[in-house]
């Protein structure tokens, strides 16, 4: 199926399609790995709204890549629950495994490293998640086991 | 211990595992009360739900069957009416509408069913926080299932997942989101109720408290308005236990525990044989609770008398490791980084909180500026469409307040005196990376 024949699906389940906006853009990052300003004017096409206007309500979420992204993430919760029991030292370990500060991506565009706010898995920190999985109770020397798992698949 | 007393209801029978296909709900009496429901006249489950005062679970603690007894019926209006259920659990602390979506999605679903029933609404959103992957297809496989059972009459369940921004929590940003906008707070009146979605009326409900519908009916308006501290706060919450303590996780306990209970009973006290130094009460965005007022009863009066809010359910245990000014600070940064930019004075005022606090803990801060910090919340406070820079000030103004001598320390050795021995010490924060750097591969490559 192709992109906009997805987006079209899903905009049918909303009384207005411009509410398909966000599974839109989810569908074209998806396939893209980021929202380039083709990929915006492929989402404005096929909801009828300009890519400006895409770019205005993409740019407004967290969740969305503005600017080519590693096809992998790693993202580190850094909120007070995760910091009070040792988040830092976890993030700190990513860091040193993939040489690279929290934002940036891999040399090699493999692997994308962030700080997030909370997760929602507070009773298990440190919480990590891994290309949108939560990975829980998470400890700095889980870190170079995650990378080689990224690395190897 | 009288509390202990008190089985699950929200998360029961799902105590030791989940319950995720309607099979095994099904065998813990799920979907009877669905049933209950629909024989009753519409208004009579408004009535019910009234009459057993349940609260909203999200924060606001507004009265549930009030709440629906504010949507038109259709005779007093042309318009279809629309449920959402407010599943952009992010509020720092909270993980409770997580394990209720892994652990019971369908009392999540036949909550919705009987809400829908009982507004006669047959289209209901679910407004799922987009970086819940696992939960979504836990409850999408949930509302499929239902649907393939024919347990949804007229009704149409969309699963609508975010993309990552905690104002959407926010109920008419949350409208704005799902509309396909910026998810920026609207200026009310108009409340939901009468223009929400869609310039529809529109019942908005925190899934916690969607999923205690069922439980309502189930144990009756009567017996659940019982449970807990009548009048104001009854039945049971899904506790989110987190931070320095032995054990922490969510508990679900009758409104009324006290903090004591929970983090010390309950939770196996303060890890690492450290002492407690304050305790984080309802979420971040509220004041913090002081180890001199842990008795205070887990419900929304006791709390008030105090200055302290239920909100969603968060205790969160801080030990005598954490510079309180450090955590000040990260809480700052939070809301600074979520602001929606709408509202000047918390658009600004998060930020100037933030070179604040940093100022504090850095030692370039004077004396004059604590005053110029508390006087920066006072200019917040109330002052914004929604309460997003309040929940930034409110905390802010009672560490300042509450621990006044840990941030003159501050002032008087010219910076943190814990120096890197504090627990909270260089914690990195979102904020602090805007852009991601630009990388050698091209799209799609």
């Amino acid at each position: 199926m192709s992109l906009r024949t997805e987006i079209e699906k899903v905009a049918r389940r909303y009384p207005s399609s411009k509410s398909a906006i966000l599974p839109a853009l989810r569908l074209a990052q998806e396939q893209y790995g980021w929202l380039s300003r083709e990929a915006l004017e492929e989402v404005g096409d096929a909801l009828d709204l300009t890519p400006a206007y895409c770019m205005s309500v993409a740019s407004f979420y967290d969740m969305f890549n503005l600017e080519p992204a590693g096809r992998h993430t790693i993202e580190v919760c850094t909120n007070v629950c995760c910091g009070l029991v040792n988040a830092q030292a976890v993030l700190e370990a990513f860091e040193l495994e993939l040489g690279v500060a929290p934002g940036e991506t891999t040399a090699d565009g493999e692997i994308t490293l962030r700080a997030v706010e909370c997760l929602g898995g507070c009773s298990t920190p440190t919480i990590v998640a891994v290309d949108h999985r939560y990975r829980q109770s998470v400890t700095p020397e889980d870190a170079p086991a995650i990378v080689q798992e990224l690395r190897g698949g | 211990m009288a509390a202990e007393a008190q089985p699950a209801l929200v998360l029961g029978g799902a105590e030791e595992h989940p319950l995720r296909d309607l099979t095994s709900y099904r065998a813990v009496g799920g979907y009877a009360q669905l049933e209950k429901a629909r024989a009753m006249p519409p208004g009579e489950v408004v009535r019910l739900l009234i009459e057993s005062n349940l609260r909203g679970r999200g924060g606001a603690f507004f009265p549930t069957g009030r709440k629906a007894s504010f949507i038109p019926t259709p005779d007093k209006i042309a318009k279809p009416v629309y449920i959402t259920a407010n599943a952009d659990e992010s509020e720092p602390g909270t993980f409770k509408d997580r394990e209720i979506m892994l652990r019971v999605p369908h009392r999540l679903v036949e909550g919705c069913l009987i809400a829908a029933h009982a507004i006669q609404s047959t289209s209901v959103f679910i407004y799922i926080r987009g970086e819940y992957s696992a939960e979504y297809e836990v409850l999408q496989a949930a509302v499929d299932e239902a649907q393939r059972a024919g347990l949804m009459g007229e009704v149409t369940i969309v699963v609508h997942r975010g993309a990552g921004a905690y104002i959407c929590g926010e109920e008419t940003a949350l409208l704005e989101s799902l509309e396909g906008k910026r998810g920026q707070p609207r200026s009310k009146p108009p409340f939901p109720a009468i223009e929400g979605v869609y310039a529809s009326p529109t019942l908005i409900n925190n899934v916690e408290t969607i999923t205690t519908i069922p439980v309502v009916l189930q144990v009756g308006p009567e017996e659940f308005a019982q449970i807990g501290v009548p009048p104001d706060s009854t039945g049971t919450r899904v506790f989110c236990l987190s931070g320095n303590v032995v054990r922490p996780g969510p508990y679900e306990r009758p409104h009324g525990i006290t903090v004591r209970e929970l983090i010390y009973d309950i939770g196996g006290g303060i890890a690492d044989g450290r002492e407690l130094k304050a305790v984080m009460v309802g979420g971040s965005s509220f004041p913090v609770m002081t180890p001199d007022e842990i008795d205070t009863k887990l419900d929304a009066t006791s709390l008030g008398q105090k200055g302290l809010f239920i909100g969603s359910g968060v205790v969160t245990a801080i030990d005598d490791r954490a510079c309180i000014v450090q955590f000040a600070l990260r809480v700052a940064q939070f809301y600074m980084h979520e602001s929606c930019g709408k509202c000047t004075p918390c658009r600004v005022g998060t930020r100037w909180l933030v070179q604040l606090l940093r100022a504090v803990e850095n030692g370039t801060a004077t004396e004059h500026d604590l005053e110029v910090l508390l006087d920066v919340c006072d200019r917040i406070i109330g002052k914004c469409l929604c309460v997003l820079g309040d929940s930034a000030a409110m905390p802010v103004a009672s560490c300042v307040t509450k621990f006044r001598d840990e941030f003159q320390a501050h002032l008087e050795h010219g910076g943190c005196p814990f120096g890197a021995d504090s627990s909270l010490d260089r914690l990195f924060a979102p904020v602090d990376q805007h852009h991601l750097a630009p990388v050698a591969h091209e799209a799609g490559v």
